[in-house]
């Protein structure tokens, strides 16, 4: 009988209330609305100096201007271009660095002394030696990228590995599995979730370094656009690049999410 | 599966003429230390073709080392193992059940299943055909897309045992492999796997705890001691087969065994406390 009355009184008021999930994602769009409404009115009354707060209204209409005449997508594809190579020549081999140290002691011994004292370097003080060896064209660019991705990647990788259990490895010996069975079947998608989070870190530190790299001797990217109009004073273009790269990094962490929920299906 | 069973018969009829002179595998003198301390000491034990084998000992005694030897886990310190394949036979020489959760997560129920075979480079027919076998089998079928993380422990065992069984080896290594699930879901495996062993009559070897167990399963029971682990004694169960293990357990034999194994295994056992306190360790 209870079951009964419980039914009954528990449904009507499940069909009222909101999901938790609809209500957090209505709550972090309604956020960054409130956000931008509050700087809107205070650029507006004068309560901030909009020498360096211009009102977001003015914002996006050099947002308008730069994309209509072209030029923000200009800037864009360029860095995102810069963004991809780097990505790859930095994360492939890092990868493959990365998963034969986990596998391999000498191999560990012969790299993990050298990762770990240059890890801690700081990426963006190598630029004047990348602009050195690579000059003043893309190969500069392209190189802080890899720099920035090939670390974390390649540390997480050899950490995935390692953290494997042990027990994985020896059914593969059990069964036979040849070095690149045992690379491919275990090693590669027992280190994913770890690989994962390395690569996420990677893109991340990329688009940091792609940034710096551009400010300095480049006649194009995001991060010229952003330093261009520190020259011009153009302190509205400046917000516009940094919304930009804000944006390019929001849409590449959902991108990436969805490819690790793609490519790491057995990870609740 | 009509080539592999008719193979099958012809491996029983290879017991019968050949086991006596051939054993599937001679172990003689075999030791195995880790720096000072000796995990195995001395074994020496042949192990008939087709044979259901039995090990049971206290914890820590070797069992697992002794099987991770056998499965070239890990070599010898000392002694020798023999294993005999039959002429011509171009199936693995043995495939390990592990002690514990050892199927892949990133892998579904169904490349679990095949992995030895496809490690093996089986063409896909056969692959088709045997995994289809062996998880149906033990009754997996319907989840041969699943992950194991939605699958449950009994499951998850099954899925290890399956996977053992498709490679088809000559011996199969068992260790412990239901000691992790509840006494229903543990009776209706231990009938399973009976069931699929009655098929084609591998060499087992199988570590267990239990000694119910032992005796359900077994043709002969090795008992080990504590450290060192060294044969305590064989005892052969003459129980009939086909058995039914819920059957088993009215029969007045089963009982006389059970109580033999036991009272043999106690000893031991508490042997192992006492030297596990008195290194301060606790099990
Ligand atoms: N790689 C190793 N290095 C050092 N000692 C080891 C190693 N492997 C096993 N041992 C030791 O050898 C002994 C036997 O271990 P083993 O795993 O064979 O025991 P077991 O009989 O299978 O025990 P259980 O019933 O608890 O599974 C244990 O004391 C263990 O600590
Ligand atoms: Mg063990």
């Amino acid at each position: 009988m209870s079951a009964h009355i419980e039914a009954e009184t528990v449904r009507p008021v499940r069909s009222w209330k909101l999901s938790e999930n609809t209500r957090d994602r209505l709550i972090s769009i309604a956020s960054p609305i409130l956000l931008l409404l509050v700087w809107e009115i205070a650029a507006r009354t004068g309560l901030i100096d909009t020498r360096f707060f211009p009102a977001p209204s003015s914002i996006f209409e050099t947002l308008v201007t730069l994309s209509s005449t072209g030029e923000l997508w200009q800037h864009t594809a360029a860095s995102l271009q810069r963004l991809f190579i780097g990505f790859l020549v930095g994360g492939i081999p890092a990868l493959i660095l990365g998963i034969i140290m986990g596998l391999s002691r000498p191999v560990r011994a012969v790299f993990d002394p050298l990762i770990s004292a240059t890890y801690p370097i700081p990426k963006s003080s190598i630029l004047p030696l990348a602009l050195l060896i690579f000059g003043l064209g893309e190969g500069s660019k392209i190189f802080m990228v890899a720099i920035g991705v090939f670390f974390p990647v390649a540390i997480n990788a050899t950490a995935g590995v390692r953290e494997i259990n042990k027990i994985y490895l020896d059914v593969g010996r059990n069964f036979k599995a040849s070095r690149w069975d045992t690379f491919r079947t275990i090693a590669l998608p027992g280190a994913l979730p770890v690989i994962m989070t390395g690569i996420k870190l990677g893109v991340g530190m990329g688009l940091v370094l792609i940034a710096i790299a551009e400010m300095m001797g480049a006649k194009s990217g995001l991060g010229y656009m952003i330093w261009a109009a520190w020259e011009t004073f153009s302190v509205e273009q400046m917000y516009v690049g940094l919304f930009v790269i804000a944006i390019i990094g929001f849409v590449l962490t959902l991108v990436l999410n969805e490819i690790e929920k793609r490519l790491v299906p057995w990870k609740r | 599966m009509n080539q592999a069973l008719a193979k099958k018969t012809t491996v029983r009829d290879d017991v019968a003429t050949e086991s006596r002179e051939r054993p599937a595998i001679r172990i003689k003198g075999l030791s195995k230390r880790f720096g000072s301390f000796t995990a195995v000491d001395n074994v020496t034990i042949d192990i008939a073709r087709g044979e259901f084998f039995m090990i049971v000992g206290p914890s820590g005694c070797g069992k697992t080392t002794l099987l991770r030897i056998l499965a070239g886990l890990e070599a010898p310190t000392d002694g020798s193992i023999d294993v005999s394949v039959e002429a011509g036979s171009q199936r693995p020489v043995n495939s390990m059940v592990f002690q514990g959760d050892s199927i892949f997560p990133w892998m579904t129920v169904w490349d679990n299943a095949a992995y030895g075979l496809k490690m093996r480079r089986a063409p896909q027919a056969q692959i088709k055909e045997v995994v289809g076998h062996y998880l149906d089998r033990t009754g997996l079928l319907k989840f041969a897309d699943a992950y194991p993380h939605q699958l449950s422990g009994g499951m998850k065992q099954r899925v290890s045992i399956a996977r053992a069984f498709a490679n088809d080896p000559e011996i199969l290594l068992m260790d412990e492999p239901f000691s992790a699930l509840d006494a229903q879901n543990k009776l209706l495996l231990q009938e399973e796997l009976l069931r699929i062993w009655e098929e084609n009559k591998k060499t087992v070897l199988f570590i267990t705890h239990d000694v119910d167990e032992a005796v359900k399963l077994g043709d002969r029971i090795m008992v080990m001691t504590a450290q060192p682990g060294r044969v305590k004694t064989v005892v052969p169960v003459s129980l009939p087969r086909p058995r039914d293990v819920l059957e088993l357990q009215q029969n007045p034999e089963f009982g006389k065994l059970v109580h033999q194994i036991w009272s043999s295994l106690r000893d031991e056992v508490q042997r192992a406390r006492e030297l596990d306190e008195a290194k301060g360790v606790r099990k």
